[in-house]
């Protein structure tokens, strides 16, 4: 990729890597206890908690990285008609 | 109950407002304000992922098996996490290269083979016809579920119904999909009326779910606490339920992987990730959009699922419908019929654009090659612009009532989202070949084919034959294997037993799939074109502007002409060239048919039939020599040669213009100099000439006033004197030619001594000095009289430029590690930040231009050489306000010895 802008790689990845991991088993065994948080069964909230987090941190890392790219972003990223 | 006139008037009336906000969404882009050209509208676009499976079949899925609806919506997320990376490059690679389809993307990148195209075009036909099935079988019950239904008996009627409706969705999709033929443009309407879509579907699951929970519940938590009361649904929540017994987690990891390629692969999701995109920057914002708008419709899920089972007490079929009933059975019948447009609104979109994609993709890579291929055709002139969009319409139409047939054929056996999975697992199929593709150069059309070939077939002999086979279409003996051979039993492949049919199958199919791909790609060699594609899609962010044209031979420019006049209709042909006319610099009728043009027309028709189809018809028009991999590395290596040279000329530019830039601002300075020089020389000559010229006039001259005017003229020529002095001492020294007479100098003496020089100045000027010296210091290597020299320059300064009467004067004198420094502070006005770069050019004099005090204007300049030539520093730190201070800093050892 020739220009640095957006989110680096490496993030994206580790992040992925995050997910799949948190989301599937073995660490779905941990989220399965007969536990409740605010009266709701833990499983169900820890996925969709799991969820939240992820999309929080890659809004988090787009603004980040890419709000200063976006404003010397080149005319080319546009398509042309 | 609603009665069915209205259900279909509310359904009717609110499709007649799609095709308005499409025709909005069109005239807004004719005027150039895109209602698109938005990331929210983009993620929103997305959202056409979530169709009636999502809507109805994911409550129905929850309420069987609890938290197994989820996967479908985790895969996602996690694919979003990488689409900066691996969807941005599709987006890139597509738009470079004018790709509508993902059959276009997979065929292109393999040397634009036809073959390649049309399988995958059958396979995504095959694969997706569940998928539409499974739209208009939820639809269709909701339908029943609104209206009572027409009951068991009068099943005749309905099924006219579905049929129906299938056509008006096809009519619908004709609207929207091919009213013009711009499919390498993009469909603004189209895209508009899916975003709404999906904030109305967002909308109405949202109420339907607030209603149960807060409306029907005391929120999730009174839900839940109910619902412990019953083992079975209480059941529902843990994994324990079903367990993680055997090969469970396996069939989890199967449904996150698949829809984690399904969410780039299934024809919608291309369609509008890739080939709608506007910009490739509204990806950074919608790739987590679109996975907090998938949490945001699934969130009340569970809560209808249990709250429905709560209620009617049973979880099996009708819980796919529970978005409609629930509110049903509470006489919410406005919310219900809200709830219906909802799931309305996902089957339409969904519909919408998957049958706009798959049928670009049946015509330009189904039937123009057959057309194409048939010389009578082949030999005909005329626009073919309008025989493209008939094909594209029969194409739709033809689609919907495939689906149709799959929905009689095998619909009523299955649950709405195992169908969908069928689909899911058909594209698949696509992500070797076009991930691969993308990133792996070695990989060749053979291998490509082999793969989705094999895995393809994999695919319909475990989970689509079966599928029929259930609906008792085959004989259910084949479930056990074709002519009793167990161990080819479809869902249990060499005794493969214990998994799911779904991961059982995405198992055998990927690993064939994946294994041929491979293996023929190593096993085999690429072709040089497709070794050129392979380039042009890996390394599409490594070309600029300049990428290589892998083509040579001869064609006419008026054939060229012509063709894409038959394609693109004739107002955009001539556009075409006059824009390639315009670029290269040519006039319209000269125009040669270089590699370029060639290029450049068939990227072109390529958007209209496909690049395919495009490479067959720039062949027939043109005398193409064959390419070997030996052209093939030499255009690249060519196409790299041009952009090293036309680097290295922008830094030899970059170079040249930095050295004239400084050339230029050199001269101004000698200008600037020499004006400056002449000015300071004429101030005293014009005086001692006014002087001279009064006293000759004036004979009687009293004795006192010729010895005063004679002072003037004397201290006038020292002034001279030492200007001259000056300047040529600066020349000296700048040239390298000055004699310096080094010793070992104490530079504390030499400051004392400094400051008794110049003690008249700042008595003058009533200001005190302050010594802040030390006991001791080491001896420097330096020229005694040129440091005096820097030293009563910075001290005079200091007193010329403090307030009169009220002037303090500091000089320091440290020992900072390897150096000595000295530092001048005075409590003058200091110098402005713009100025303080300037304070050691010559005749760059501090302060107002009017009250200048008097100077030569070459102290500093002449203290920064004899400093530099120590090897010292010179340096000024001021704030304006608060005074100046200068100061220099010595290496102990002393310079080396000049």
């Amino acid at each position: 990729m020739r220009r640095r802008d957006g989110p680096p790689a490496q993030v994206l990845l580790a992040l992925c890597g995050a997910g799949f991991l948190l989301f599937n088993f073995p660490m779905l065994l941990v989220w399965d206890q007969p536990l409740t948080v605010l009266g709701l069964p833990l499983l169900p909230v820890a996925l969709f908690a799991i969820w939240a987090g992820l999309v929080a941190a890659l809004a988090w890392v787009s603004a980040r990285r890419g709000g200063r790219g976006a404003k010397d972003a080149p005319d080319d990223n546009k398509v042309d008609r | 109950m609603i009665q069915p006139g209205l259900v279909l008037g509310v359904s009717f009336g609110y499709l007649l407002l799609l095709v308005a906000v499409a025709a909005h969404g069109d005239r807004r882009a004719g005027q150039g304000r895109s209602l698109i050209d938005n990331s929210f509208v983009y993620a929103l676009s997305w959202g056409v992922y979530c169709s009636a499976w999502t809507y109805f079949g994911s409550v129905g899925r929850a309420a069987s098996g609890g938290v197994w609806f989820l996967p479908i919506y985790l895969g996602p997320m996690l694919a979003m996490l990488l689409a900066w990376l691996v969807l941005r490059k599709m987006v890139r690679i597509a738009r470079s290269y004018r790709i509508t389809s993902i059959a276009d993307f997979i065929a292109s990148r393999y040397g634009k083979s036809p073959l390649l195209a049309a399988l995958v075009t059958l396979i995504t036909v095959v694969g997706i016809l569940p998928y539409i099935a499974l739209q208009l079988k939820a639809v269709s019950a909701g339908y029943e579920a609104l209206t009572g239904g027409p009951g068991q008996d009068g099943a005749a009627w309905w099924r006219d119904g579905t049929l129906y409706m299938a056509l008006s969705l096809a009519g619908f999709a004709v609207v929207f999909g091919t009213r013009h033929l711009d499919l390498s443009e993009r469909h603004e309407g189209m895209v508009a009326a899916i975003a709404f879509e999906s904030a109305v579907k967002l909308a109405a699951f949202l109420a339907v779910g607030v209603f149960v929970t807060y409306g029907l519940f005391g929120g999730m938590g009174d839900i839940w606490a109910r619902a412990q009361a019953q083992p079975q649904i209480a059941d529902l929540l843990s994994l324990d339920g079903q367990g993680f017994q055997g090969f469970h987690g396996a069939q989890w990891f199967t449904l996150t992987l698949l829809s984690m390629l399904s969410v780039l692969m299934l024809p919608r999701q291309f369609q509008m990730m890739v080939v709608e995109c506007v910009n490739e920057r509204h990806i950074l914002r919608a790739s987590w959009l679109f996975p907090a708008y998938l949490l945001l419709i699934n969130i009340f899920v569970l809560p209808i699922a249990i709250g429905g089972m709560l209620i009617f007490g049973d979880g099996g079929a009708g819980a796919e419908s529970y978005v409609l009933t629930l509110p049903l059975s509470q006489g919410a019948v406005w919310l219900a019929l809200l709830a219906y447009i909802g799931g309305l609104s996902a089957a339409t979109g969904m519909i919408i654009v998957e049958t706009v994609a798959v049928s670009t993709m049946v015509c330009n890579d189904l039937v123009m090659p057959a057309l194409l291929g048939s010389g009578r055709f082949a030999r005909k002139g005329g626009d073919l612009t309008r025989l493209l969009l008939n094909i594209r319409r029969a194409a739709i139409l033809l689609v919907l009532l495939l689906g149709y047939l799959y929905f009689h054929v095998a619909g009523e056996a299955y649950a709405l989202v195992s169908i969908g999975l069928i689909s899911f697992a058909a594209v698949a199929q696509f992500a070797p070949a076009l991930l691969g593709g993308m990133y792996w150069r070695g990989a060749t059309r053979a291998g490509a084919l082999g793969g989705l070939l094999g895995g393809s077939l994999v695919w319909a002999y475990t989970l689509m034959l079966p599928s029929l086979a259930r609906s008792g279409w085959i004989g259910a003996g084949f479930l056990d294997g074709p002519m009793g051979l167990g161990f080819l039993a479809p869902q249990r492949l060499f005794g493969m037993a214990g998994f799911d049919e779904l991961t059982h199958s995405l198992f055998w199919s990927l690993l064939v799939n994946v294994a041929l791909y491979v293996g023929l790609s190593l096993r085999g060699r690429a072709s040089a074109r497709e070794a050129s594609q392979a380039l042009l899609f890996v390394e599409v962010f490594e070309r600029g502007q300049a990428q290589p044209v892998f083509w040579r031979g001869r064609a006419r420019p008026e054939d060229l002409r012509r063709l894409a006049g038959r394609f693109l209709g004739a107002a955009r042909a001539e556009a075409l060239f006059r824009d390639h006319a315009r670029e290269t610099g040519t006039a319209l009728d000269n125009l040669t048919a270089d590699a370029r043009l060639v290029d450049r027309v068939e990227r072109q028709i390529a958007g209209a039939i496909g690049t395919a189809s495009a490479r067959v018809m720039v062949e027939s028009v043109a005398q193409e020599e064959p390419l070997s991999l030996g052209d093939v590395l030499e255009i690249i290596d060519e196409a790299s040669q041009v952009r090293i040279y036309a680097r290295e000329l922008e830094e030899a530019t970059v170079e040249l213009r930095a050295a004239n830039e400084k050339l230029k601002s050199l001269d101004q300075l000698k200008d600037d100099f020499m004006s400056s020089v002449t000015h300071e020389l004429r101030t005293p000559l014009t005086s001692i000439r006014a002087l001279t010229e009064l006293m000759l006039d004036t004979p009687d001259i009293q004795p006192h006033e010729r010895k005063e005017f004679l002072a003037i003229i004397l201290s006038e020529s020292e002034r001279l004197s030492r200007l001259v002095n000056q300047v040529l001492d600066l020349a000296k020294i700048e040239s390298g030619m000055a004699e310096w007479h080094n010793t070992d100098v104490d530079l504390k003496a030499l400051i004392v001594a400094a400051l008794r020089a110049t003690a008249e100045l700042f008595r003058e000027r009533g200001a005190e000095v302050v010594l802040d010296l030390p006991d001791q210091v080491p001896l420097l290597l330096a020229d005694p009289d040129r440091l005096t020299q820097v030293l009563v320059n910075l001290l005079s300064n200091a007193a010329k430029f403090v307030p009169e009467g009220r002037g303090r004067v500091q000089v320091a004198l440290r020992e900072q590690g390897s150096e000595l420094v000295v530092t001048v502070c005075d409590n003058g006005p200091g110098v402005a930040p713009q100025d303080q770069a300037g304070v050691f050019d010559k005749f760059r004099q501090g302060g107002e231009a009017g009250n200048r005090p008097q100077g030569t204007g070459l102290g500093l300049p002449i203290s920064r050489q004899i400093i530099a030539n120590l090897g010292g520093r010179i340096w000024l730190d001021s704030q304006p306000g608060r005074g100046a201070c200068f100061g220099f800093a010595l290496p102990k050892g002393g310079a080396d010895g000049r």
